[in-house]
This record gives C-alpha cells, structure tokens and sequence, in this order.
C-alpha cells in the first residue's frame, strides 16, 4: 500500500456513525411537534357554541385588545381533567380563558364544566379539528398565549401542572 | 401506586385519544376527478401525521390524519398545486410534517451526501481495479 492513511479512512466513517449515536442518547428526546404559527396572527375562524350558556368563539372575539391564554381541551381528555384545577388557579390569578373543546358532545362539554368548573370565557366546538390544523395544534390539551392584536405569543404542549402556572401568568402580563 | 399514575396516565392517553366528533366528508373519500385524487394521494403519502408521527396521512387512520386528508383534498379540488399545499402544512407545523425534505439547510445535506458517498467510494475503488489488470 503506497498510501497507508487511506487505512484509516473506514475507521474514521465508523468514528463519525459512533459520534451521532452517542450524540443521539445524550441529547434529550423531544416528540411534540411544535406549531410553527407562534408569531403569526390567528387564523380567520368562527367556532359555534360548544354548549349552551358559554358564548362561541371566533379569533376576532381575541383580537380586543387584551391578551388571554387559549386552551385547546376536550371532555373525553384525561391530562385536561388533570390541568382544571390549574386553569382556575389562572383565572383566579386574573387572567382570562378562552377555549376551543376538540371532538366533542354539548352534553359531554356541560358535564365536563359541571365536574371541574368552568374558567372559560368562551368555548368554540371544533368538531372536525379544522381550527386546530390552522393553529398547527398537535394534540390535546394545549395552551397558547394570545396578545391583545390576536397574535399567537407562545404555545404550551401538554396538560398545565403547577410549575407551569407562574411562567404562564408571567407570558400573559408581558403582552400587556 | 401512586408513583406509577403518570406512567398510567401517559399510557392511557392514546387509548382516549380520538374522541368523537364528525369525519370530514373529503377524509375518506376520493375526488370526482381521478387524475386530481392521484395527485392528492400522492401528496397524502408524503405528508406526516401529527398525531400518530410515524405514518403518513395516507395510512393513519387517526382523526387528525383525516382532517388533514380533507384538507388536502379541498384545496386540489380548488386547484392548488401540491407543492403550494405543502408549504401551507409548513407554515403550520414545521418542516417535520414532510416526508419529503427540501432542498435547504440540513435537507440539503441528505440529498448531496449520496452523490459524495458515491464519487469517494469510486475513488477508493479506483486503485483496487489498477491493480489487479
């Protein structure tokens, strides 16, 4: 062999594979498919009332001037019985509600506020999660921040737990 | 018990996960126009689901796949190019929803590399073949 640092060629390939797979294990796994409409303005919708007494929910009914959170939940959603609790603490922290319920009954919705309270302002049915396609929501439940101009801030994936209450209060204040 | 009930609880959630609502009419069904349903199918095949990850929304049978499915068909039916219809799921959920990587950024490194694997494998196989004749 006229030139031996070919030799080393395979052993630096079999380096470079080994380097990406232990890359791989030590960089934390993330699974949740960020919307990528943060930034951006709502999408134009008009949800109907997702059960009787909680009035509907259109993105212009978001656009007045004063940021909320928009919770993305459904009745038949374990992790959003879990995080109900949670979305009181945040009304009672003053900060307003709106919600979209995905998937689900009037009647499932009235029993599920019946059960855990209802801190919504309003309830929009999206029955065939054509808003959430729009939003780039990915599942439920989820909580997006929503400034004054109906700008999406922030999106939070999963249920709120406690930990979360503070930096959510802290993201709606910063949009005032 | 009540260490396990997040584990029972993550476990759970897919089971549930679906709900019940009405399936768009264009989910499961194929347009009038069949060289437009091709053209549909074949974008569905190239785009992820977001709610089962791993199949295309051609496959899954997932609600959110079928809204996505009814999506797609809407808008090949309102003449939008396929290409157009995937930017639009970009717009929304990020490049992840591909199948089909583009041609920029680390996407541009998965369809050179091939080639640059190939002219280096020729080159290193190159003297071999010089020697043996």
């Amino acid at each position: 062999m006229n030139r031996p640092w070919l030799l080393w060629i395979p052993l630096a390939v079999v380096a470079f594979i080994g380097g990406l797979a232990i890359y791989g294990l030590a960089v934390p796994k993330d699974d949740q498919v960020h919307s990528a409409m943060i930034g951006k303005k709502l999408p134009a919708f008009a949800l109907p009332a997702a059960t009787a007494g909680v009035p509907a929910l259109s993105n212009t009914d978001m656009a007045d001037g004063k940021p909320r959170l928009l919770n993305i939940f459904a009745s038949w959603c374990l992790p959003c019985k879990a995080e109900a609790p949670h979305l009181e603490t945040l009304k009672a922290a003053g900060v307003e509600i709106d919600a979209i319920a995905v998937r689900d009954k009037p009647e499932d919705v009235a029993a599920f506020l019946a059960e855990f309270g209802n801190p919504f302002r309003r309830i929009g049915s999206d029955s065939e999660m054509a808003v959430q396609l729009m939003l780039g929501s990915s599942g439920v439940p989820e909580t997006y921040v929503i400034g004054g101009d109906g700008t999406i801030l922030f999106q939070h994936i999963g249920d709120i737990r406690a930990e979360h209450v503070p930096m959510l209060i802290e993201k709606v204040n910063a949009a005032k | 018990m009540r260490a396990f009930a997040p584990i029972l609880l993550a476990l759970s959630v897919p089971v549930f996960a679906q709900g019940s609502g009405p399936t768009p009419p264009l989910a499961n069904r194929q347009l009038a126009d069949p060289a437009q349903e091709a053209q549909a199918m074949r974008l569905m095949h190239s785009l992820r689901c977001i709610q089962c990850q791993g199949q295309s929304i051609a496959d899954s049978d997932a609600a959110m796949a079928g809204t996505m499915r009814a999506e797609v068909r809407q808008q090949i039916a309102a003449g939008q190019k396929p290409q157009a219809i995937r930017s639009w799921m970009i717009d929304r959920y990020g490049e992840w929803v591909s199948f089909e990587p583009d041609m920029k950024g680390v996407g541009l490194l998965l369809w050179v590399a091939p080639f640059f694997i190939f002219v280096a494998s020729i080159w290193l196989a190159r003297g071999l073949f010089r020697r043996r004749t």
